[in-house]
C-alpha cells in the first residue's frame, strides 16, 4: 500500500515536474512582413519591444521568427505555409497582401494582422467587432475627420484639399476614396494627383499648385518615401502641406496629429501578448489606433507662408525645432 | 526540417509557376523571344479571375477569361513587335507597363480579396485530404493537361511551324511560313498559360494584388533553366518536365532558404539567392559539358 502511494506521489510529481517544464518552454511568435520598409520595419520593433515590456523576453521565455517576402507574393505565400507548418502560438501578419496569404492557409493558430488600412475590404474579418474566427488585428484607418479638423483650423479657407497617392497601393487607395467622401460630406473637393513610384510624387505635388488651397498625405508609402519632394512644392508655391504620421513632420511637414508606425507596433504587441496569455481572437474586435498627439513644425509653416497660433503651438505634444 | 505543410505549399507554388515556366518555354526557347510582357499578365490573368469571380462569375470560366485577356496581352506585345517593327524586348516592356494601369482599371482598385470567394479549389475541399494537399492535387491535373495540349500542339503542323520560325526564320520563310503570325500566335499562348498561372494563383492565395507580377520573369527564367540543367530538354516532353521540375526545385530551395537558419542566411538574402540560382543552373550545363570535351579530348 505505502509503496503504491510512494509511486503514486512519484508518478504525480514527474508530471508536475513535466508540465512545469513545458510552462517554461518558449512561446513563439512568428512575424512575416511584405516588404522592409521603414514604416513596417518600425512595426516590427514595436511588437518586439511591447512583448518585451510584457515580461516575455526573446531567447528566454520568446521565440520570434520574421520572415520578409520582398515584396513578392509568391515568397509571402511560402513563408506563410511555413510558419503554419511550424505551428506558433501565434503568426503576426504585416501589411495586407501578407495578412491575407496567411489567412488563406491557417486553419487554427491565432493570427493577428497590423498596417491593414480596411481589413473588411481585404476580408480579412467579417465586420470590425466581430472578426469571428482566428484572425484579429489592428488596423492604421486614419481616424480621417480629426485630420481634417486639424487641417481646417490652420488653413480656415480652404476649399479644395489636395493629396498624392499611388493608385496600386490598396491602403492609399482605401484612404482617398474615404478622405473624399468625408471631404464631400463637409462640401469641399479633394484633388487627386497618383504617383506610381517615387520618382514620380515632384511631378505629382507640382501638378497641386494653383489647384489645391492646402496638401494632406496619408500615409502611402510611396508618397511618404519621397515626401520631401511635396514639401519643397509646398514651400516653393506657399501651399501648406500637412501629413498623417508624425515622422514626416520632422521631415517639414507643418503639423500631423499622431500616428507612427511604431506606436502602432507597440498597439499590436500588446494584441499578441494578451492571446499568449489565453483571450481568445474571436472576442478581440479589430482595434484602430488609440494614441493621437498632435505634431507641430512652425518653422515649416514659416516657410509655407503662415505663422501658426500660440494656440496650436501650445496644444502640441511636440513642437519639431528644424531649422535647414 | 520543411514541415509538411511548408512542403506541399512550395509544391502548390512550383505547380503554378511550372505553367510560367511553359509560357516563358515558348517565348524564349521556342520562338528566341525574350519576353517581359509576363510581368504584367500574370497579374492580368489575376485581376481579372477576380473581378469575375466577386461578380458572382463561375470561377472557372473566370480562369478561362482569364486565359483569353493573358493571350490578348501576349498579341498586343507581338504585334508591336512584328508590324510595328519595335525591338522585342522593348515591345514586351510598353505592354508591361501598359498592364499596370490596365489592371487597376480592371479592378478598380488595388487589390481584390477572394479570401470568402467561390474558387476553383473550394468544392475540391469537401475531398477527404489535408487542406494543404488538396490545391497540389487540383493544380497536378492543371498542369499534367496543360502538358499533354502543349507537347501535341507542337507536334502539329502549326507547332513545327513556330519551332522552324524560332530556330531560323529566314529558312521558315522560305518555307512559305508566315513567321509574323507564328510569334503573334506564340506569345500570345505563352501569356495566355502566364493568365492562367496568375489566375490560380490568385485563388489559392485569397488576393489579387496589382504588385503580384513583380519578379514573374526572372522567377520563370530561373526555373526554366534550373529545369533543363536537371532535365536534358532534348525532346519537348521532356522540355516541358523540366519546366515543371525546375519551378518546383526553385520553390522547394526557397522553402529550404527560408528554413536555414542554421547556414546564417536571412530572409534579404533571398533575392541573392535566386540570382546565385539562376547564374548557377546558366553557367554549370556548359562548364559540365566543356568538362566532358576535355576529357574525352585527352582520351582520344
Amino acid at each position: 500500500m505505502a509503496k503504491r502511494t510512494l509511486r503514486t506521489l512519484i508518478g504525480a510529481s514527474l508530471l508536475a515536474a513535466a508540465s512545469l517544464v513545458q510552462a517554461e518552454e518558449p512561446r513563439v511568435v512568428a512575424i512575416t512582413q511584405i516588404v522592409e520598409h521603414p514604416a513596417l520595419d518600425a512595426v516590427y520593433q514595436g511588437v518586439k519591444d511591447e512583448l518585451a515590456e510584457q515580461g516575455y523576453i526573446e531567447g528566454e521565455n520568446l521565440t520570434v521568427m520574421h520572415e520578409s517576402a520582398q515584396g513578392n507574393s509568391a515568397i509571402a505565400s511560402q513563408i506563410a505555409r511555413k510558419f503554419i507548418g511550424e505551428s506558433p502560438d501565434i503568426i503576426v501578419a504585416i501589411a495586407t497582401p501578407s495578412a491575407q496569404t496567411v489567412a488563406a492557409a491557417a486553419r487554427n493558430i491565432p493570427v493577428v494582422f497590423s498596417a491593414v488600412t480596411d481589413p473588411v475590404g481585404a476580408k480579412l474579418v467579417k465586420s470590425l467587432e466581430a472578426p469571428g474566427a482566428n484572425i484579429t488585428g489592428v488596423s492604421d484607418m486614419l481616424p480621417i475627420d480629426k485630420h481634417l479638423d486639424m487641417v481646417l483650423r490652420v488653413v480656415p479657407g480652404a476649399k479644395r484639399i489636395g493629396t498624392v497617392y499611388n493608385p496600386g497601393e490598396a491602403n492609399a487607395v482605401s484612404l482617398v476614396n474615404l478622405l473624399e467622401e468625408r471631404l464631400a460630406a463637409r462640401g469641399l473637393e479633394l484633388v487627386k494627383a497618383a504617383a506610381t513610384k517615387t520618382s514620380e510624387v515632384l511631378g505629382a505635388a507640382r501638378s497641386l499648385v494653383g489647384e489645391a488651397d492646402a496638401i494632406y498625405l496619408t500615409t502611402d508609402n510611396t508618397v511618404i518615401s519621397a515626401a520631401e519632394a511635396v514639401i519643397s512644392v509646398g514651400e516653393r508655391a506657399d501651399i501648406l502641406v500637412f501629413a498623417a504620421d508624425t515622422a514626416t513632420v520632422e521631415r517639414g511637414a507643418v503639423a500631423a496629429l499622431g500616428f507612427d508606425y511604431y506606436s502602432h507596433g507597440r498597439q499590436t504587441g500588446k494584441m499578441v501578448a494578451r492571446i499568449l496569455e489565453g483571450a481568445s481572437t474571436a472576442d478581440m474586435p479589430v482595434e484602430t489606433m488609440d494614441t493621437l498627439d498632435l505634431f507641430v513644425n512652425p518653422a515649416a509653416a514659416e516657410r509655407m507662408g503662415i505663422t501658426l497660433s500660440e494656440e496650436l503651438i501650445r496644444e502640441a505634444k511636440e513642437v519639431v525645432k528644424s531649422d535647414k | 526540417m520543411l514541415s509538411e505543410i511548408a512542403f506541399y505549399g512550395a509544391i502548390e507554388t512550383g505547380l503554378i509557376y511550372g505553367l510560367v515556366a511553359f509560357g516563358i518555354y515558348i517565348s524564349f526557347r521556342v520562338l528566341d523571344f525574350p519576353d517581359l510582357t509576363v510581368d504584367g499578365s500574370f497579374p492580368l490573368g489575376a485581376a481579372v479571375a477576380a473581378i469575375l469571380i466577386i461578380n458572382g462569375w463561375n470561377p472557372w470560366i473566370a480562369t478561362g477569361a482569364a486565359v483569353l485577356a493573358g493571350m490578348a496581352a501576349g498579341a498586343v506585345t507581338a504585334i508591336l513587335n512584328v508590324k510595328l517593327k519595335i525591338l522585342n524586348l522593348l515591345a514586351s516592356i510598353l505592354t508591361m507597363i501598359a498592364l499596370y494601369s490596365v489592371n487597376l482599371r480592371i479592378m478598380g482598385r488595388p487589390n481584390v480579396a477572394l479570401l470568402t470567394e467561390q474558387t476553383v479549389l473550394t468544392p475540391w475541399y469537401d475531398l477527404d485530404l489535408a487542406y494543404h494537399q488538396v490545391p497540389v492535387l487540383l493544380f497536378v491535373i492543371v498542369v499534367v493537361i496543360a502538358l499533354i495540349l502543349l507537347w501535341r500542339f507542337m507536334k502539329s503542323e502549326t507547332g513545327l511551324a513556330m519551332r522552324a520560325t524560332g530556330a531560323n526564320p529566314r529558312m521558315a520563310r522560305a518555307q512559305g511560313i508566315a513567321t509574323g503570325a507564328m510569334i503573334i500566335l506564340g506569345v500570345a499562348l505563352s501569356n495566355g498559360l502566364v493568365g492562367l498561372a496568375g489566375a490560380l494563383f490568385a485563388q489559392s492565395q485569397g488576393a489579387a494584388d496589382v504588385t503580384m507580377g513583380v519578379g514573374v520573369i526572372v522567377i520563370g527564367l530561373a526555373s526554366l533553366i534550373g529545369g533543363e540543367a536537371v532535365i536534358t530538354p532534348s525532346t519537348v516532353v521532356r522540355a516541358l518536365l523540366a519546366c515543371v521540375f525546375g519551378a518546383i526545385i526553385y520553390r522547394l530551395a526557397i522553402a529550404f532558404a527560408l528554413n536555414a537558419d542554421m547556414l546564417g542566411l536571412q530572409a534579404q538574402d533571398l533575392n541573392l539567392i535566386t540570382a546565385v540560382l539562376v547564374t548557377l543552373a546558366i553557367v554549370l550545363p556548359g562548364v559540365r559539358s566543356s568538362v566532358i570535351n576535355k576529357l574525352s579530348r585527352k582520351k582520344a
